[in-house]
């Protein structure tokens, strides 16, 4: 089973703060990790390449820096990483992101299984995936809560619903992008990191993965941001005072109206 | 490419500080550009000495826009059920439309979908493409996704909205990646700009932090998925008139390689949060499963449903359907409740465009009172009780 995971390197949550001065996120000490959602996705790759064999390739494209979350999913079981990288790539919406990667994955060979995140927690956009997809004329499964039997040529699987959950059966290559409830990603083991130290990340321009210019970057995003600016501000919170029961009596006077 | 002209760059700083993603750096007085610049552009029309350009992209205009015309809203039916965020989307589409000055479509698709086409109509839709078929009783992205892309193609709306909902997301990305459109997430504001009718469309990013607003200047159809609930629906009225046209489906698009074996419907319908105008959330100060006793029962006097921090979903207390935040769902009901949340960033992102929030936290330091209009500070085993009977007296009264 050849599987690949797309994961993509995203600023942490807890450091991205707007600065109330400026208005602007503030960036000092913003540490960059692996999305989430992507983490669930290499531990599940993993597993299926512990039952089934074969090998999992990971693939990102960003920055140069991005090797280090290629290097972490190496270090928690992943084979080989490849990153997709080129100034030319800056500004891609979820089409040219999802072209970029479709092509850099026909460069590297067939594939059975991809497997993407639900989102990342930068755009929370869940574009990516079904996309990549689109680009490659493979089924695509979208909120994998659970993987209920893999085989050899078809595979058995929960997706989540908002009403409650559809089992689903397909035969590969498929694409599916995974929710965090579909597992607990493992801490890397020492010898795990010892060779994600050692890895040779495969490093891709647009060039080498034979990408169209005019589908990459700006240039290839139909979506263009034309304004970015802070939320709207929430009024001043209000701490009720008094004892219990007279908080209580206030609160439910100020809520009046939803009741 | 962000290019910096030296000859007019003062170094004055301006984009450093305004730039939200830190991408540029004034460096011996002048403006450098980093990795992380996304071409967002604001820069360029803040910088007063008009030293920024974004240079290279040269767009291909890949329709002739005049030719697409029309607003369209795709109405998500499922297992009997029309799902609520169609109506709030029929409301916009109305809105659009008329300034537009087009007709609003709503597109149906399902099985044994009875009357609910003449109800689209009833609340503000034109006309009806209802593709009504056994084969699309249950959800497949194939299918859906090859209804809507056919009736797109032949058609040509200007613009296509649909829910943000777990089907909405996942095949509604399928259909603008085949027709090369450009498609936005999770709106929350939808508007049409003055001039050229574009359709800007505004959506939190970052978890929040940061609202962007989105064009798609050169493809149509205009394509975006909302927010359930940021959006107001229309009062159904019996006199309105419309089209219904059913949709004329072949084999091709009625089949799938995925196949569907099993729809597992929770019994009781309160998993999908998304939907509910009343949220009570419950987080680790619960202390154990059976405290969301308690959260359940004010959601009961409240008609609401039952919400959970990452923390609560972690213990086992409750399911993931129910978490709320970063990787959970992003809700925005009229009224949240918080218990026993302290706030973090990640549960904050998902709830903080509630209309009205309210946290009980025995820790007067919880973050969470950060973003709560109203905030009591104390035990929730003793507040919750007294607030429950408060509130039935009240509702019976
Ligand atoms: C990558 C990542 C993603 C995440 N995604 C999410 C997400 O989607 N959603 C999410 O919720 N979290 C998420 N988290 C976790 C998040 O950081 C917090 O750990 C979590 O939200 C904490 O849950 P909590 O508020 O219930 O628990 P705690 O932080 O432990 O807070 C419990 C609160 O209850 C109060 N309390 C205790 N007892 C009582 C009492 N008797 N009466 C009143 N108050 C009491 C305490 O004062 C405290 O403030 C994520 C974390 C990471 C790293
Ligand atoms: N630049 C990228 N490189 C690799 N994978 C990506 C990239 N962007 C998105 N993905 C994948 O697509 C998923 C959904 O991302 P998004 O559509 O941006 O919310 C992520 O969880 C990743 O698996």
């Amino acid at each position: 089973m050849n599987i690949v995971v797309c994961i993509k390197q995203v600023p942490d949550a807890r450091d991205v703060r707007l600065d109330p001065e400026t208005n602007t996120l503030a960036r000092e000490g913003v540490q960059s990790i692996m999305n989430p959602y992507d983490q669930h996705a290499v531990e599940e790759a993993v597993r299926l390449k512990e039952q089934l064999g074969g090998e999992v390739t990971v693939l990102s494209m960003g920055p140069p820096q991005a090797q280090d979350v290629l290097r972490q999913a190496i270090s928690c079981g992943a084979d080989r990483g490849v990153l997709v990288s080129d100034r030319a790539f800056a500004g891609a919406d979820t089409w040219a992101t999802s072209y970029t990667l479709a092509k850099a994955l026909k460069k590297l060979g067939s594939f059975d299984l991809i497997i993407c995140g639900k989102q990342a927690i930068d755009g929370d956009t869940a574009q990516v995936g079904p996309g990549l997809a689109i680009q490659l004329e493979i089924p695509f499964v979208t909120c994998i809560q659970k993987i209920r039997e893999a085989g050899e040529t078809e595979i058995i699987m929960e997706r989540m619903m908002d009403d409650g959950y559809d089992v689903i059966a397909v035969e590969y290559p498929l694409l599916l992008t995974v929710v965090k409830d579909i597992n607990e990603p493992r801490v890397p083991s020492l010898k795990g990191k010892m060779k994600a130290k050692k890895a040779e990340i495969v490093v891709l321009s647009a060039e080498d993965v034979g990408a169209d210019p005019a589908k990459i970057g700006l240039a290839g995003s139909p979506t263009q941001v034309v304004d970015v600016f802070p939320p709207p501000l929430r009024g001043e919170p209000a701490l009720l005072t008094g004892s219990v029961d007279e908080q209580v009596e206030q609160l439910v006077k100020k809520i009046a109206v939803y009741l | 490419m962000l290019i910096v002209d030296s000859d007019l760059c003062v170094g004055c700083g301006q984009c450093e500080d305004d730039c939200s993603f830190g991408a540029i750096e004034v460096v011996d007085r002048i403006a450098v550009v980093g990795d992380t610049c996304t071409l967002c552009g604001s820069c360029v029309d803040r910088c007063e000495a008009e030293a920024l350009s974004i240079e290279g992209v040269e767009k291909s205009v890949q329709v002739d826009l005049d030719s697409w015309s029309g607003i369209w809203v795709y109405c998500e039916y499922r297992a009997g059920k029309l799902a609520s965020v169609s109506l709030e989307l029929l409301g916009v589409g109305r809105k659009l439309a008329d300034t537009r000055g087009v007709e609003l479509s709503a597109v149906l698709i399902g099985s044994d979908t009875g009357d609910t086409a003449e109800e689209l109509i009833g609340r503000g839709a034109d006309i009806v493409y209802r593709a009504d078929n056994s084969a699309l009783e249950h959800f497949t992205d194939k299918c859906y996704g090859s209804v809507l892309t056919s009736l797109i193609r032949e058609h040509q709306p200007e613009v296509v909205l649909a829910g943000a909902t777990a089907i909405g997301r996942s095949f509604i990305p399928g259909v603008a990646n085949i027709l090369g459109a450009g498609l936005t997430a999770d709106c929350t504001e939808l508007e049409i700009r003055n001039g050229d009718g574009a359709l800007l469309q505004t959506r939190p990013a970052f978890g929040g932090n940061i609202m962007a607003t989105i064009v798609c200047p050169g493809s149509r159809p205009q394509m975006s998925t909302v927010r359930p609930k940021v959006m107001q629906e229309l009062e159904f009225d019996a006199a309105r008139q419309g089209d219904i046209v059913d949709v004329l489906l072949d084999d091709t698009m009625l089949f799938s390689k995925v196949r569907v074996l099993e729809s597992v419907v929770a019994e009781n319908d309160d998993v999908n949060i998304q939907e509910s105008d009343v949220l009570i959330g419950g987080g680790r100060g619960l202390d154990s499963g059976k405290g969301f006793e308690l959260i359940r029962e004010l959601a009961q006097s409240l008609d609401g449903a039952v919400s959970a921090s990452r923390a609560a979903v972690d213990a086992g207390w409750i399911g993931y359907p129910h978490q709320v935040g970063q990787t959970g769902k992003t809700v925005a009901p009229k009224l949240y409740i918080a218990c026993g949340i302290s706030g973090a960033i990640q549960h904050v992102a998902g709830m903080q465009s509630s209309e009205t929030i309210v946290a009980i936290n025995r820790d007067e330091n919880a973050p969470i009172f950060n973003v709560a209009d109203f905030g009591i500070v104390g035990d929730l085993f003793e507040v919750l009780p007294k607030l429950i009977s408060k509130i039935e007296g009240h509702r019976k009264s």
